[in-house]
């Protein structure tokens, strides 16, 4: 993979530099983590993440692109915030976990990674989004299932049935009325965004 | 009152009991919500792990819609039953206010299709915040015709609302009151809920099914150890996880917990005396029934305080003799 040649020759600085450019919005105060833990003990998914958010950062510090992009541990991110709230240093840690799922995908390593499904339900559901401007539940666990889980799909069925059973789930998609401006404002917004990553910016 | 409304998708469909009470406890206490005409998905959490600026820019058109249809007379808040919604509504508002760069490049797609956005313009609000802060717990109390007394809740506040806590609404990103007073208000007996603000894993059940449902069983173990009859909840991802998954929860695990899992605003049209059909009940996948079975006409009596240990507790030690 090309992407790997190039990634292991980053050098600490750029590396955290790339994070931080990647997180739109607010500065997320990366640079500022003092390895303190609280993170990481906060942390409802911790104990199943091959790093905690703690170990994650110094290994972004050390400049070790591959391996934290390869890490399961953004994917397994509840966005619960506690982290977030408990730091000392204000570091936007879940902000930061949103930012390595988004490199992950873009050099392709999350295939490598325990959570590899992930990235395919979230594609999923905006699928879903950008064609209606509504999500589709449905739509959204039959496709993600029967692609990843086909043997659990049938557990899934029932699940759905049950949804289905209590009016708790559409047939069919609805669609919003400004479909066609959503998607110019998406499509324009896309754009501008690879223009920025171009620039260091990086979306 | 009058604030503008931002269901989400959640509240159309599968959290459509959240919808339908929140309506009805609405029109008892005269809050008028006028709903963002055309509204889009929030993109929950899946949009911004894929691509940061349109993300942004999905919940920047609603807020952009629902500033233009201020003159409606929606005032400038508006209102999000759901705790991603409010929340991503929240972040990109907030966001855009502090950077003048993702602003202006989010202006720059929303004006691609004719719309623009004055970071800040429109409020965001929770629907609890509301309920609590701007109608006040006197106000609900007034209402209450049929107490909920002898109903033990668990109030579940979620993640999304207390944190990261944009503007400090609840004071407390891991212990918040607001909603044990006002389920207090409609004379329920609220229970002690360490874990309150807990997470009840949001997609996880997609990503990694075991993790998901510990995270769900530590919410309803810890309410089954404070003996409460119901949950209580104000975000539709939390009901569906507790809800729906409550039985594979107890597969996994060998236990049998049967916790129905509420919205907030059930109760009060329960408590307010309105109709339980009006508030969708019936769609929780654990049967609602026996709990609401327990509400009595009388308050619970209170525990005489014991002035005198009982008789078959232990001597205490008599520390004269032999001193």
């Amino acid at each position: 993979m090309s992407a790997q040649s190039s990634a292991s020759r980053a050098s600490p600085s750029s590396f955290i530099d790339e994070v931080i450019a990647a997180t739109p919005g607010s500065d997320p105060h990366l640079d500022l983590c003092v390895q303190c833990g609280t993170c990481g003990g906060s942390c409802p998914s911790g104990p199943d993440m091959e790093h905690t958010p703690r170990q994650l950062f110094a290994m972004i510090n050390a400049g070790m692109k591959e391996d934290v992009l390869r890490s399961n541990t953004p994917w397994y991110c509840v966005s619960c915030y506690y982290c977030m709230v408990r730091c000392p240093q204000d570091v936007h840690i879940t902000d930061i976990m949103y930012s390595l799922k988004r490199m992950a995908i873009k050099e392709g390593m999350f295939q490598e990674s325990t959570a590899a499904d992930a990235p395919d339900f979230s594609e999923t559901f905006i699928d879903f989004v950008e064609q209606y401007g509504r999500s589709f539940e449905l739509g959204l666990a039959t496709r993600y299932h029967l692609k990843h889980h086909p043997l659990g799909a049938v557990k899934m069925a029932g699940f759905g049935l049950g949804m289905l059973l209590r009016g708790r789930m559409d047939l069919t998609p609805t669609k919003i009325e400004g479909i066609a401006q959503l998607k110019t404002i998406l499509a324009r917004a896309k754009e501008l965004g690879a223009d920025s990553s171009k620039n260091g910016g990086g979306q | 009152m009058k604030y503008g409304y931002y269901p989400g998708c959640s509240l159309e469909r599968n959290a459509i009991a959240y919808h339908r009470s929140a309506m009805a406890v609405a029109d008892a206490l005269d809050i008028e919500f006028v709903e963002v005409d055309d509204w889009n998905c929030c993109g929950a959490t899946e949009y911004i792990s894929i691509d940061a600026l349109p993300a942004y820019a999905l919940v920047a058109r609603n807020l952009a819609l629902a500033s233009q249809q201020k003159q409606n007379g929606n005032g400038n808040q508006l209102v999000a039953p759901c705790s991603a919604c409010y929340l991503n509504l929240q972040k990109t508002n907030h966001y855009m206010a502090d950077s003048p760069e993702l602003a202006q490049q989010v202006n720059t797609a929303l004006q691609a299709g004719g719309l623009n956005y004055d970071p800040g313009s429109v409020r965001v609000r929770h629907l609890l915040d509301i309920l609590t802060q701007d109608v006040g717990y006197d106000a609900v109390a007034e209402k209450v015709t049929k107490p909920l007394y002898n109903l033990r809740i668990a109030p579940y506040y979620g993640c999304l609302i207390v944190r990261p806590g944009f503007d400090d609404t609840y004071h407390n990103p891991e212990y918040p009151t607001c909603l044990d007073e006002l389920m207090r208000k409609l004379g329920a007996t609220v229970v002690d809920y360490p874990v309150k603000t807990h997470c009840c894993g949001g997609h996880m059940t997609q990503i990694s099914e075991p993790v998901a449902l510990d995270l769900i069983r530590r919410l309803l173990k810890n309410a089954a150890d404070y003996q409460a009859d119901a949950i209580v909840t104000l975000c539709p991802m939390c009901q569906l996880n507790l809800d729906g998954y409550q039985e594979a929860v107890n597969k996994h695990f060998g236990t049998n917990y049967q916790i129905p899992i509420l919205y907030f605003t059930q109760l009060m049209g329960l408590a307010f005396g309105i109709k339980p059909k009006k508030l969708g009940f019936g769609k929780e996948f654990v049967d609602a029934r026996p709990a609401l079975a327990k509400i009595e006409a009388e308050p619970p009596k209170k525990p005489k305080k014991r002035k005198r240990p009982p008789k078959e507790a232990l001597p205490m030690p008599n520390l004269t003799e032999g001193m």
